[in-house]
């Protein structure tokens, strides 16, 4: 057994929201730069280098790229060697201490009905998945307002194919992009059951600039990249050719009578980190 | 790319065309959800909107020494259900993201009030157009105080 001190994962902890709040991830950042090559309109062209001056300065000055900081999102894979005592407790702790020293946004309301600001943006929401080995994980994905209003699940027909995918997420963007800050980086769960595949819509995003092992999701992850980029949305909903970075799909198997899809359409601040202990 | 300020030179505001780019200087108040439920439940004013613009934000907070963190527009859509009440009270127009709803767009119209996006998930970047903020009402909202902001040169457009 492998023992984990937690006071080691609250200063990781704090230190990573910062870190993911300066700053667009460097694979987001080069594919914004070569995306700009092939952009045509010349609006949608200033936009994308305003994405990527937007991050110099924001790194340069220790401030967030977006004002809405967002809510943290965790996915934590842990080693079933591993003992670690109050693990919940601790990311928040993280949290808690990032956010504040930071200076970040605390954008999380006690309760959706009764609202009032928790004021050190926790609790976290935090998903575990027990693995096999002693090390631990946690990946972060911050989720804003705007786009996470924006989510959609939906469940297909069992019968259905890849085509009924292409017209829900063809559909949903052009309903949806510009509410989202595009260009967007649109995850796709489909699977499991209306949960799971919710889920696995921002397992998707946390993917990063990878296509999918399986071939033929590889390719309906690039054909549906290709229609969305037909769509003429653009940077900011002001036309262009760049409406999405990345379009990525996880999957899980289902029940015989279920089809789940679930659509995150995250936005050209996705942000995400993850630190190994 | 026309510069307009407000207030004063508020009357250009109602000059421009559809899509058009703008850089506004001027003053303009920050509200968002909290504060404009706060606003309309309690049916008074915590500063005279009259030819004002209301710019939906919600900034993150200011390092020391610095005006502002970062400050971008939030989804204009959500603030909607109160477009009448703030129209009703003399304001020029609004700034956010995204669209707005054709019974939004004609509550506008019959004001003969503008709207204008901002570029969405730069708000490090577009903090730079912002030259002075002060809280003037609601401090205990936090992001979703109101804030009184002097802007130079913000890049805006027509929608």
């Amino acid at each position: 057994m492998r023992e984990i001190d937690v006071s080691l994962i609250t200063e990781k902890i704090a230190l990573l929201v910062q870190e993911v709040n300066y700053s667009l991830p460097k694979d987001i950042l080069s594919a914004i730069r070569s995306t700009k090559e092939s952009e045509t309109n010349e609006r949608a062209k200033g936009i994308l280098s305003i994405l990527i001056e937007n991050s110099r300065i924001a790194r340069e000055k220790q401030i967030p790229i977006c004002q809405d900081t967002g809510l943290c999102l965790f996915f934590v894979e842990l080693g079933e060697d591993v003992r670690v005592e109050g693990l919940y407790p601790a990311i928040n702790s993280g949290v808690r201490k990032g956010y504040t020293e930071g200076y970040l946004r605390m954008s999380m309301a006690k309760s959706p009905l009764f609202r009032e600001n928790t004021k050190d943006n926790t609790p976290a929401i935090i998903h575990t998945e027990i693995v096999s080995g002693d090390s631990l994980k946690i990946q972060l994905l911050i989720r804003g307002g705007g786009s996470e209003n924006m989510s959609l699940l939906k469940m297909l027909g069992p019968t259905e194919k890849e085509e009924a995918i292409t017209e829900a997420v063809l559909a949903h963007t052009r309903e949806k992009a510009c509410f989202v800050c595009p260009p967007l980086f649109i995850g796709i769960g489909i699977g499991g059951d209306s949960g799971k595949a919710v889920l696995l819509s921002k397992k998707a995003v946390l993917r990063g600039l990878v296509r999918n092992a399986n071939e033929r999701i590889a390719i309906l992850e690039e054909s549906l990249l290709e229609k969305v980029n037909q769509l003429g949305i653009g940077p900011a909903g002001l036309g262009g050719r760049t409406t999405a970075l990345a379009v990525n799909i996880e999957e899980y198997p289902t029940h015989i009578g279920l089809f789940p899809i679930a659509i995150t359409l995250s936005c050209c601040a996705t942000r995400y980190g993850q630190i190994e202990v | 790319m026309k510069r307009i300020i407000i207030p004063e030179e508020r009357e250009a505001l109602f000059d421009l065309v559809e899509g058009e780019e703008i850089l506004l200087s001027g003053r303009c108040y920050t509200i968002r959800d909290s504060a404009c439920k706060r606003l309309v439940a309690d049916n008074s004013l915590p500063f005279e909107m009259k030819n004002e613009m209301l710019y939906f934000a919600g900034p993150s907070p200011a390092r020391p020494g610095e005006i502002i963190g970062s400050c971008g527009p939030t989804t204009s859509s959500r603030m909607e259900p109160f477009f009448e009440f703030f129209l009703s009270k003399g304001v020029s127009g609004m700034i956010g993201k995204g669209p707005l709803s054709k019974e939004a767009i004609s509550i506008l119209a019959k004001y003969k009030a503008v709207y204008f996006v901002g570029i969405g998930g730069v708000a490090a970047y577009l903090s730079q157009f912002i030259k002075a903020s002060t809280i003037i009402a609601y401090p205990e909202l936090g992001t979703e105080a109101i804030h009184r902001l002097i802007l130079k040169d913000l890049p805006l457009y027509t929608k």
